[in-house]
């Protein structure tokens, strides 16, 4: 067998296997409407506002209702100093509010 | 291409360190593009739910506390269906150093006393259902509450921390007044009408801030788009790295790929062939790589939870939520990681060699 028979075998099972991958996506994301039913009626019922991935200070775990000082909160012009502070931007609500005043 | 790979088999062990280092990139833009997409969608498409309107009151540039007048006062806005004040807020367990989100729900089904927790909590509070949990309240005493429900572990990426008691045992807890509420959640009747209802709230009462769902929402797209925050930094960092990769491979070949060019010249070798040549060769490292890392790319983010992530998403925190991400992937992620690591590739390996064809193979070989 020549060596770029193996190699366009190999590259085909490569394509073959994202194409797995892919159908895998379709059929999860399908198969999650019960899921995502079940989140949304406990955001709908308690009345929920965010999601709970940051849960280290309130800015980070409710940035949607954060203050509109939240990066100067301890003092004027002090860093943000929790990890995840850094790692979202300001919500855009924020900003627009910010400019109302 | 039988004589390309032989030419690559040549350099293997070169070669597939390239790979390596290849799919290695390939492999954490491709999560970072997977993960912020698929916890935006999912995000977006559960906090659809939200309220339609919140109303905070600010004093001092600092969210306050609402006297249930103003429920009444937004009551009697014109388009407005239903105002529900909220109980919320955050409780500091001093035993177990984590942040619990304490809601109290309009409905609660249990009695005083009682409490139903997240998965989170369980984990944080060394705890299970039936146990009871203290808490500190804000005079000092130690008050102790029955877990009566854990909620569905399939709802963590919302309801991890989330302890829900009721009305009367929150407003114990931190000695809250009774005319006085977190904020209020508002829904209008009519939805093309909340930007004019949501004006109104802020004329009636000035020391207001309305925050739309829209807003919480476009709040969600910002944090989770792979173009910002620390994911921009993340994938711009890899970027980085990957554009040194291919410069360093576009600035120049090895002395053997070039002695390898100038005999292929003597030997009757057209440039257009040498360019082929090398133009499969770039193919085919930047093929294998790109499929080898996407299908890790997604083995992380779907299969793994995006364990490599964890560190940096929890930062501080306590309780981090156990989640499967639903997968969702769309052709034009594919198709961004595709144009930003195969295409420059390609063309950066396809410049110096064209170089080095069009010299006298006799000087290149001497060179």
């Amino acid at each position: 067998m020549r060596r770029s028979d193996i190699y366009i075998a190999v590259m085909l099972m490569g394509i073959a296997s994202i194409a797995v991958l892919f159908m895998h996506a379709a059929y999860a994301e399908k198969a999650s409407s019960a899921h995502i039913a079940l989140e949304r009626g406990i955001v709908r019922n308690y009345m929920l506002t965010d999601i709970a991935l940051f849960t280290e200070a309130r800015y980070t775990r409710h940035p949607s209702m954060a203050d509109l000082n939240t990066p100067f909160q301890d003092y004027p012009f002090s860093f943000e100093h929790f990890p995840s502070g850094s790692l979202m931007p300001l919500p855009p609500g924020m900003r627009a509010a910010g400019r109302q005043r | 291409m039988d004589f390309t790979l032989s030419s690559l088999m040549r350099r293997r062990g070169k070669n597939a360190a390239l790979i390596v280092v290849y799919v290695l990139i390939v492999s954490l833009l491709g999560s970072v593009m997977f993960f912020t997409h698929a916890l935006r969608r999912e995000a977006t498409a559960v906090l659809s739910e939200s309220p339609e309107i919140v109303v905070q009151r600010m004093t001092a540039g600092r969210h306050d506390l609402m006297p249930a007048s103003y429920a009444d006062g937004i009551r009697k806005i014109k388009g407005v269906a239903e105002v529900t004040p909220r109980l919320w807020g955050y409780y500091y367990d001093q035993l177990f150093g984590s942040n619990y989100t304490i809601m109290v729900p309009s409905d609660f089904r249990y009695g005083a006393g009682e409490i139903a927790v997240g998965e989170g909590v369980t984990r944080a509070a060394v705890t299970a259902e039936g146990n009871l949990m203290p808490f500190f309240g804000s005079n000092g005493k130690m008050t102790p509450f029955k877990i009566r429900e854990v909620l569905p572990v399939e709802t963590e990426l919302i309801s991890s921390d989330l302890i829900l008691m009721s009305g009367q045992d929150f407003r114990a807890l931190f000695s809250l007044e009774k005319d006085l509420f977190t904020d209020i959640a508002v829904s209008v009747r009519n939805p093309q009408e909340v930007l004019t209802v949501a004006g109104k709230i802020r004329s009636l009462f000035p020391d207001t801030r309305p925050i739309l769902r829209d807003e919480i929402i476009r709040t969600y797209d910002a944090v989770f788009d792979w173009r910002s925050g620390i994911l921009l930094v993340i994938f711009s960092g890899a970027l980085l790295a990957f554009i040194i990769f291919s410069w360093d491979k576009a600035s120049g070949l090895s002395p053997e790929e070039r002695r390898e060019i100038g005999i292929l010249k003597a030997t009757g070798w057209e440039t257009s062939d040498i360019i082929q040549m090398k133009f499969w060769e770039g193919i085919m490292i930047s093929g294998t790589s790109f499929l080898v890392g996407l299908i890790l790319a997604y083995l992380h983010v779907f299969f793994a939870s995006a364990s490599l992530f964890e560190p940096v998403i929890k930062g501080w925190s306590v309780i981090y939520p156990k989640f499967r991400l639903i997968p969702f992937v769309s052709a034009y992620q594919v198709a961004t990681l595709f144009f930003v690591t195969v295409v420059p590739y390609t063309v950066a390996t396809i410049i110096p060699s064209w170089k080095a064809a069009v010299t006298d193979p006799d000087e290149v070989m001497r060179n």
